[in-house]
């Protein structure tokens, strides 16, 4: 209980614009306000057609409703601080450093190896340095799961410089 | 009794004997291991049940979705880790009995008490569905809206965390539901010239990015942490000491667990809450809880078991889903081409009573195998981290993928993985984001629907007398927590 005071306390001291409390609300009422934006741009039908209203309609009260009920826990924020959370540690910086690296070899080489590099990445940088482990979630596993997914479900991968090696 | 012939068919078809079987092992795996679940697990396995006929495939979602709402006890009394979160409440008296070295009497109550929790709910189902299937003849466009509001406002209000978030998490899932071409104009909306987004975003890559690959990160900030395991023997079958002081917690929480899972909010997590609290309540030894009450592990577990039963009522009678998990089932039985409500009680009797059947004989499978291999099934959490987790993304990429066979897919997995990371860092449960998106098309298009047999005139709305009731339902839901916080302050000042 204690620490939890300590922890809001600690949130309390900081300038508003470091509080999690508006970072949350201003990466809401961003986004929202672009998406609301672009819904002025969306094609209107002709009366004729409209079912009951407009295809913009629907998706601008939505919006509306959210920038309305972020401003309500902002506000509630004042009253009641979140309480402030622990700072990432470094293997998730390095989790998502993966997730961009696997995005961009599956675009650009081959989604097979792209889940390799991943997994040992992952593997490696979360503790791992057993190099049979290393191979058993880098190589061995998705190759179980790769042909796992080819035969049972007749699935087709996209082409890629290792994937083409087991098509052709 | 034709009935009841129809829901002992699985019994007597191998297929489905197997299909059960294989749902309820790796259900309890998927239970016992923390970060996943049923709902992940359900969601993983959707590509692979398009090679089953619809029957063995939703027998499939059901057997995960009761085993693995069992399985997270496994964990909640030996590591002190709830396997699910449906067994966060377990912990509280299950580890604390399991470190008085009873660990096999804590599982062995687990085991009973969620057995008979799940036998209790499919009974609540196969009497309750078909009545509220009944009812649903008498809906239409205007009261399916309304009972699609009541079931988001109910969702935020007794939903975990702030009522507010959760409602802003199922508006964005609404939001998302919106995204590709307008089902009833053709017209884009937020595709931004990205041809792959007019078909819209699909369940799965959203399901699994949401609770698998969130969760995957959430485990790259937990790596430090280390687990206090209990040696476990076997698994004891409770006393008549035992039986003699739990019965009535058991009844009682099958019954709260039954009503909370009909409610379309997060099933389990709440339930087990309620019955573990209710059990306290009635207990004439209210100062063992968390000491290592049996009543504890018998009132939470009898209740997350019950909500699984329960919350198929709302899923198969009206389409509407009870639980996350549940959401996954309901998109199982969309793409196998089964469309839930009244029609399918009427139409479709074996294929219901055969889904009932199974779900009362996974309870049964799950009481042998959790009696007999728990102590197994524990040894799994010793699979660490580094090797399972870039095993299980292996798996989801894959899965994902195998869907529409689009890459796109994947990136918008890994995209609501992050988001879905930072939203559970900041309090906004990510399960009304799901049941927000599978409800999204119903609440949009029955109110465009009702419009145009309203004329558009919204107040039409308020002479419908069961819309009327939904709304004033909502309404009430909506206020429930604000009257809860109050009560809440009035005990604490």
């Amino acid at each position: 209980m204690n620490n939890v005071q300590n922890k809001k306390r600690a949130n309390k001291s900081l300038p508003f614009f470091f509080k999690d409390e508006f970072k949350v609300f201003f990466v809401i009422i961003f986004f929202s306000t672009i998406l609301l934006i672009s819904t002025f741009t969306f094609d209107k039908v002709p009366p004729i057609l409209n079912r009951g209203i407009q295809p913009a309609t629907f998706p601008k009260g939505l919006l509306v409703l959210i920038m309305f009920l972020t401003t309500i826990i902002y506000y509630l924020s004042f009253k009641n601080p979140w309480k402030k959370e622990k700072k990432l540690p470094k293997p998730f910086f390095l989790t998502i450093l993966s997730f961009i690296l696997f995005v961009v070899i599956s675009k650009t080489l081959d989604f097979f190896l792209a889940i390799s590099v991943l997994s040992i990445f992952v593997s490696y940088n979360w503790g791992e340095r057993r190099v049979f482990y290393l191979l058993l979630v880098g190589i061995i596993f998705p190759l179980v799961v790769f042909i796992f997914f080819e035969m049972i479900l007749g699935l087709r991968f996209p082409p890629g410089i290792i994937t083409n090696l087991y098509y052709y | 009794m034709d009935n009841l012939l129809l829901m002992m068919a699985p019994l007597f078809s191998s297929k489905l004997l197997i299909v059960l079987l294989f749902g309820t092992l790796f259900g309890l795996i998927l239970g016992v291991l923390p970060g996943l679940g049923p709902t992940t697990g359900g969601a993983l396995i959707l590509p692979f049940t398009m090679t089953l006929d619809p029957l063995s495939a939703i027998v499939l979602l059901t057997s995960i979705y009761c085993a693995g709402t069992y399985g997270g006890a496994i964990t909640a009394v030996l590591i002190n880790t709830p396997g699910t979160p449906a067994a966060a409440a377990t912990c509280l008296d299950g580890y604390p009995l399991a470190q008085k070295g009873e660990a096999g009497r804590a599982l062995g109550m687990a085991t009973v008490s969620s057995t008979v929790g799940g036998i209790f709910s499919v009974i609540v189902l196969v009497f309750f569905a078909p009545v509220l299937a009944k009812l649903a003849y008498e809906f239409g466009q205007p009261e399916y809206f309304a009972l699609a509001i009541f079931g988001l406002t109910m969702l935020a209000s007794i939903g975990e965390g702030s009522p507010i978030k959760n409602l802003i998490a199922g508006a964005f899932g609404i939001l998302i539901s919106t995204i590709g071409k307008d089902f009833m104009t053709s017209i884009d909306r937020f595709t931004y010239g990205i041809n792959e987004l007019s078909v819209g975003i699909g369940f799965i890559p959203v399901v699994v990015g949401l609770f698998a690959i969130s969760e995957m990160l959430t485990q790259s900030t937990l790596l430090d942490q280390v687990f206090k395991r209990v040696a476990l023997k076997a698994v004891k079958l409770p006393s008549l000491d035992d039986y003699k002081k739990t019965w009535k917690t058991i009844l009682r929480s099958s019954g709260i667990g039954s009503f909370i899972g009909v409610l379309p909010a997060e099933g389990g997590t709440v339930a087990s809450l309620i019955g573990y609290s209710e059990a306290k309540r009635f207990s004439k030894e209210p100062e063992e809880f968390g000491k290592g009450s049996i009543e504890g592990i018998a009132g939470a577990e009898a209740a997350n078991n019950a909500a699984t039963g329960g919350a198929m009522v709302p899923t198969l009678a009206l389409g509407i889903p009870g639980s996350a998990t549940t959401a996954v089932i309901l998109t199982g039985l969309i793409i196998h081409g089964v469309r839930p409500g009244p029609d399918l009680f009427r139409e479709q009797p074996d294929f219901l009573y055969g889904i009932f059947g199974a779900m009362l004989i996974a309870n049964v499978l799950f009481f042998i195998f959790g009696f007999f291999g728990a102590k197994l099934f524990a040894r799994i959490t010793l699979v660490p981290n580094k090797i399972l987790w870039p095993m299980i993304f292996a798996v989801s990429v894959c899965g994902t993928y195998s869907l529409s066979q689009s890459i796109i897919d994947v990136w918008i997995m890994l995209f609501f993985g992050v988001l879905g990371f930072f939203m559970r860092r900041f309090g906004f449960s990510v399960v009304p984001v799901i049941i927000g998106l599978i409800l999204g098309e119903l609440v949009e298009g029955t109110l465009r629907q009702s419009l145009v047999i309203f004329d558009g005139n919204w107040l039409m709305f308020l002479t419908r007398p069961i819309a009327l009731t939904f709304f004033i339902l909502s309404l009430i839901a909506l206020a429930f927590p604000l009257l809860r916080s109050k009560k809440q302050k009035k005990i604490n000042d």
